[in-house]
């Protein structure tokens, strides 16, 4: 269970990135989680729940996002997703493979409510 | 009150990938070649760095850290072998954090061939921080089962290098060698794998020529 240091690093950008705009509070963040990013999305938001009492996101809900495992095959370009954990191309059977998507643990979208007359 | 959503898209263990990206840097410009051992508790992680001890000194300079939740046991245990060693106790966490690494860095010697940090014991959470390392090697022993690969994908994902540990147990156990290189390549095809028995010494040769290959490509350092 290390979903309270990712939690961590979530607040860490949550605070660079929404520190600018002055916000009253924070009331949504969404994250991209990948199904290969060994993150489980539940023990996310309960760290989230844990992790946000008495910050600016106190009452902000964590969405999370999940991404499939994607790939493109590197000898004939066709592109696909893989949900059993065999990472071969299903067209030419190829091994040379870019993964595209699946590791994801990127803090996507943040909702917040700033003091009308502020910036 | 106004509404605003902002769009960010960044990674959130970015800042662990900088402090990462940071050390490993400064340590291939010392022409250190780092690994990073992980496996499951007990799959012969610290024997199989004494053994790499007995055999890589005098000739190589060699450091260990090691990471665990608790005791110092482990680092007690590398520095009998003469190899200067530094315990992590990380109180309870499951995984090292690059940071853990790089407040060590001003300690390690300045003349080191070969830096290991072994990592607490556990496939799951240590796989998602890099620590700065050159080389990710993953030990599974045969006690474990030749199932795991599948069951710990970014583990194996991940790595560059997998050892069959305790390999001097086959042939007791119903443990298949060829379904686990089977299961770890459908994964990651590019993993060099190697079978060894840190207890009796035999394949160990093997992983050291690997290990002195690698460094030579990384460093760009000779023996």
């Amino acid at each position: 269970m290390h979903e309270l240091s990712l939690v961590a690093g979530l607040f860490e950008v949550l605070e660079e990135k929404a520190g600018p705009y002055k916000p009253a509070k924070i009331v949504a963040v969404k994250l991209r989680v990948g199904r290969l990013s060994g993150a489980v999305p539940e023990l996310l938001v309960t760290a989230f729940d844990m992790y946000k009492k008495g910050t600016l996101a106190e009452e902000a809900a964590l969405e999370v996002i999940e991404v499939p495992v994607s790939f493109r095959c590197r000898t004939c370009a066709q592109e696909f997703e893989v949900e059993d954990f065999v990472f071969h191309c299903p067209s030419c059977q190829g091994s040379d493979l870019e993964m595209l998507s699946g590791t994801d643990l990127v803090l996507d979208k943040i909702e917040l409510e700033t003091e009308e007359n502020s910036a | 009150m106004k509404h605003k959503e902002i769009e960010v898209l960044e990674d959130i263990l970015s800042s662990n990938a900088r402090a990462a990206a940071e050390l490993r840097r400064r340590l291939v410009e010392r022409g250190v070649l780092t690994v990073n051992l992980m496996s499951s508790p007990g799959a012969g992680k610290t024997t199989l760095l004494e053994r790499l001890a007995e055999r890589l000194v005098p000739r190589f300079r060699l450091a260990v850290i090691e990471g665990d939740i608790e005791t110092e046991r482990d680092a007690e245990r590398i520095r009998a072998k003469g190899i200067p060693a530094w315990q992590i106790q990380t109180g309870g966490a499951c995984h090292l954090e690059a940071k853990m690494i790089g407040r060590l860095f001003p300690e390690l010697p300045s003349e080191l061939d070969f830096l290991f940090i072994e990592n607490v014991g556990n496939l799951v959470c240590p796989a998602g921080y890099d620590l700065g390392e050159s080389l990710r090697c993953l030990l599974l022993s045969a006690p474990e089962g030749d199932d795991k690969p599948k069951k710990y994908p970014k583990a194996f994902r991940t790595a560059q290098c997998l050892i069959l540990s305790k390999a001097d147990l086959l042939g007791l156990l119903p443990f298949d060698p060829e379904r686990a290189k089977k299961e770890a390549r459908e994964i990651n095809p590019g993993l060099e794998i190697f079978s060894l028995s840190a207890l009796t010494g035999a394949g160990i040769e093997d992983f050291i020529a690997y290990l002195l290959r690698q460094r030579q490509i990384i460093t760009g350092r000779h023996a």
